[in-house]
């Protein structure tokens, strides 16, 4: 079994709906990403997941120097940020992938999928 | 000896994509597998010059490269057992599995699972294409790289990327379940395809035409076939390659491309040809039909005629019409108008070809100046040839094209 990142991609910006356009459209999003999480459980893919803050809550801290800097919002200045993430254990690629067309389609996001190197 | 040396060359060139596949499979690691065959290929031509070349040479390679991957496994083992721990859960691992190379059945044939791990939609195209000639093909880097025209270090980096994906995010090593095999076999048979393209138009200004891949996707695409007999798609592909390939011969004339309509029909290969046929009509009978299919069909119109004037255009058109209710694509629309020309005249042909979004094209620069040029309009065909050269690098294609263009008044 390996680890899979799969992390959804989305606007920076945020209207009031969360970019999906109305109540509804971001009720029946957060329903059916509800249905898929309940589903990774059952089928026992579950390892971890979130929905992130938006990216301007971020703070960047380097602390390779003496004192750590602080920096106030993301780490690169982009229009497209991660929204937010699963943690999946599958046996191959093609589950995962199955998994995060899914996810995908319930979160209504673009989802990138990125095995893990080993867990610590 | 050089006779034994050329024999081995042979025979591994022959053997690799079965043994990649089958090492690949038992011992769950593409690199492991390259370097025993590696391995064995070197033991092969130590041992064969004096012994003679075995009666069953591929099931010798083997046995051979066998014993020395699981010689590299032991020696790995002692060194770093946990890497060794690594390497027994992989998906792709079975070690323990000794199952002989002969293939129990077509399905189960190493080279298919291969040729699917190949061909992942996971991977760039290019590395699908450059992975399937290195590892199925037995190709080596430099080939694929000369292939390509590009340098053999970027063929290389291609190959190791698509390579470290497929281990690191676990791409399996298995035929594909029933309900993703049409989608997935589409992307198999699609890299077969652009291989052959690449091969009987090349895109750069090297050889205009490259024998070496057109017979290698032909080559491959047999494989595919003898592994999945009931699949029509297989069978239009090989049919569309085989009456492309058999016209190769009198497309080039004097290092410049030969529409056609021009070519000597007697140049034509008269074997695949009658090979080609019979797919297209075994394709018929099953009545399941597909891109490649309808693409061999009209091929297989184009070969039937004795002339170019014998040609029967209306069936040529009703095949488009076909084509393009499954791929209602551009390209399709162009060479259907090409077609049309021939049937209604190139006025009407003309304004079809107008509505196309395809100036980039040099294909769609080429069929208007034909058009323009039947029509009498020289000044705008002249400006039409000259954007089709701009737009090819392709050394017999610009020939053809700047003698057309010479030829105007």
């Amino acid at each position: 079994m390996t680890h899979y990142l799969l992390t959804v991609h989305g606007s920076a910006e945020r209207d009031e709906f969360g970019n999906y356009g109305s109540k509804e459209e971001m009720e029946e999003a957060f329903a059916a990403t509800g249905a898929f999480n309940d589903k990774l459980h059952a089928d026992g893919y579950w390892v971890f997941a979130g929905g992130l803050q938006a990216a301007s809550t971020a703070t960047v801290v380097d602390g390779q120097g003496e004192t750590p800097v602080m920096t106030d919002g993301p780490y690169l200045e982009t229009k497209e940020v991660i929204g937010g993430f699963w943690v999946i254990e599958a046996p191959d690629l093609d589950v995962a992938l199955k998994l995060a067309a899914e996810g995908s389609k319930a979160c209504r996001g673009k989802v990138e999928v990125r095995p893990f190197d080993g867990l610590a | 000896m050089q006779d034994t040396t050329e024999a081995v060359a042979r025979v591994f060139r022959e053997e690799y994509g079965r043994l990649i596949a089958s090492l690949a499979r038992r011992f769950g690691d593409i690199d492991i597998a390259q370097e025993a065959a590696g391995e064995a290929l070197v033991a092969a031509l130590e041992r064969w010059p004096k012994s003679g070349v075995p009666p069953n040479p591929g099931g010798w390679l083997t046995i051979t490269a066998g014993n020395r991957a699981i010689d590299r496994i032991r020696r790995e083992k002692q060194r770093d057992s946990k890497h060794q721990a690594a390497f027994m859960s992989s998906p792709m691992s079975s070690a323990q599995d000794d199952t002989p190379h002969e293939h129990t059945g077509p399905v189960q044939d190493d080279r298919l699972r291969l040729l699917f791990t190949c061909c992942h939609p996971a991977l760039a195209p290019e590395g699908q294409i450059a992975l399937t000639l290195r590892l199925l093909g037995g190709l080596t880097v430099a080939e694929i790289a000369q292939a390509f025209l590009v340098p053999e270090t970027t063929m290389a980096q291609r190959i190791t990327r698509a390579k470290k994906k497929i281990a690191a995010t676990k791409v399996p090593y298995r035929v594909p379940e029933t309900a993703d095999l049409p989608e997935r076999l589409g992307g198999v048979l699609t890299v077969l395809f652009l291989i052959f393209n690449e091969g009987y138009l090349a895109t750069g200004d090297g050889d205009p035409v490259r024998a070496e891949l057109t017979g290698e996707a032909i080559r491959l695409t047999r494989v595919l076939r003898q592994l999945l007999p009931e699949e029509p798609e297989v069978a239009g592909l090989l049919g569309l390659q085989l009456l492309t390939e058999a016209r190769r011969e009198a497309r080039v004339r004097n290092g410049q491309l030969v529409p056609l309509g021009e070519q000597d029909r007697a140049g034509w290969d008269r074997a695949l040809i009658a090979e080609g046929h019979d797919l297209v009509r075994e394709c018929l009978a099953i009545n399941r039909p597909g891109r490649y299919q309808i693409l061999a069909a009209i091929n297989a119109v184009h070969t039937d005629a004795p002339t170019a004037s014998d040609t029967e255009w209306s069936q040529v058109v009703a095949l488009y019409d076909q084509l393009t209710r499954l791929d209602p694509s551009p390209i399709v629309a162009l060479n259907r108008a090409v077609a049309v020309a021939e049937l209604d005249g190139p006025e009407v042909a003309l304004t079809l070809v107008d509505r196309l979004p395809l100036t980039g094209y040099h294909a769609w620069h080429a069929a208007r100046a034909d058009m323009l040029c039947r029509l009498g309009r020289n000044a705008e065909t002249k400006e039409s040839y000259d954007a089709a050269i701009a737009a090819t690098q392709n050394s017999a294609e610009r020939a053809y094209l700047s003698r057309k263009r010479g030829e105007l008044v």
